[in-house]
């Protein structure tokens, strides 16, 4: 279903363009140029970012936490064994992935654990990625209580998503 | 960002130092290449979407659908420039379609029109910023992808669930934001 979203919304479009008499191409390419900008700029935050998340995985950081923080991931309702997920995903979209598809394969694509996980990964965003990406063109260096609130917002979501596919 | 960063480089250095030093080089250089290797793919995205982006806005559809959801950009960030409403418009409309990051380009241009020129962030940056990280998307495309892949035996299961759980954490976020940025007026920057 969603497959076909893209490509009719596509051709709805450029049809809308040429009969508006607007120069298609010249508009795809002036606005492609602007691509180069858009990555130059974002692309130190990004490697500081991935250097982070590296080293917060191979430290092994990211599991004593998991750990640490298991008892507050129970009263809550979230089962250990996603803890891992819901750690690394403030952090890291594709990191976030290879860690479900480790849940994939280790309890099973169709068990309860696989579908809490998937709904968490697909609920949200990675925070920290975001955040230092959408900010590259602005001054802003102080976040004041946006982070907390991000943190808070996603937490209620994989609170919600644990316990709907209990339900379901 | 800095406290964070700086935090987790102190922590995860002392770490490593403890349990094997060797690789703390190499691991730094991974992440360094895995962002690399992003960025490349990123910019083959962002050209595509900002190309797609440009035909969008020269046809004048920029303008009526930030027309049509006037009332909605209004109720989540109050009085904003025409600009930024055209770009919050755009960033709404492709988070829910799950376009992934066709959202980015309009994010950043979007915080670039709501900036204040100050270093500290407004509550309508933090608005939008939550609205992202949130992400009210309506497919999950990309997981259900690798529900696929894995051998599901109903990988559009997760769909229904995924919805009400990513609905949940934007309501909860907006929710937040509006109380926060009436707690915190006094220190908005002008």
């Amino acid at each position: 279903m969603s497959n076909y979203i893209f490509p009719i919304l596509l051709i709805l479009l450029i049809v809308y363009s040429t009969i508006k008499k607007n120069n298609t191409y010249q508009s795809f390419v002036d606005g492609a140029k602007t691509s180069f900008d858009l990555v130059l700029t974002s692309l130190p935050y990004i490697v500081a970012i991935f250097v982070a998340i590296e080293v917060f995985q191979v430290s092994h950081l990211s599991a004593y936490l998991s750990t640490a923080l298991s008892p507050i991931f129970s009263f809550f309702g979230i089962p250990t064994q996603l803890a891992p997920l819901v750690l690394l995903k403030p952090f890291s979209g594709c990191g976030s992935l290879a860690v479900l598809q480790n849940i994939f394969s280790t309890y099973g694509v169709d068990s309860y654990l696989a579908r809490a996980g998937c709904a968490i990964a697909g609920s949200s965003e990675a925070i920290f990625y975001v955040t230092a990406v959408y900010f590259v063109k602005t001054k802003v260096t102080k976040f004041r209580y946006a982070i907390p609130i991000c943190i808070l917002a996603n937490f209620a979501g994989v609170i919600v998503a644990c316990l709907i596919c209990k339900i379901i | 960002m800095n406290a964070i960063w700086v935090t987790i480089m102190i922590v995860t250095m002392s770490l490593l130092l403890c349990q094997n030093p060797a690789v703390a080089f190499d691991s730094i250089f991974n992440g360094s290449t895995k962002a690399i290797e992003l960025g490349l793919k990123l910019w083959a995205i962002y050209a595509v979407w900002l190309g797609i982006l440009k035909i969008i806005e020269d046809t004048g559809l920029t303008k009526i659908i930030a027309k049509k959801s006037k009332k909605l950009i209004h109720f989540l960030f109050g009085t904003v420039s025409n600009e930024a409403e055209e770009q919050i418009a755009i960033n709404i409309t492709s988070n829910l379609l799950g376009m992934g990051n066709a959202c980015t380009p309009s994010g950043i241009q979007g915080m670039f029109y709501l900036d204040k020129k100050s270093k500290y962030i407004t509550s309508q940056m933090i608005m939008l910023l939550v609205l992202n990280v949130t992400s009210l998307q309506l497919f999950p495309t990309t997981v259900i992808g690798l529900r696929v892949a894995a051998g599901s035996s109903n990988p559009n299961s997760i769909i229904f669930p995924t919805l009400i759980a990513t609905t949940a954490s934007t309501v909860v976020g907006i929710i937040l934001c509006k109380i926060c940025s009436k707690l915190f007026r006094k220190r908005e920057p002008k």
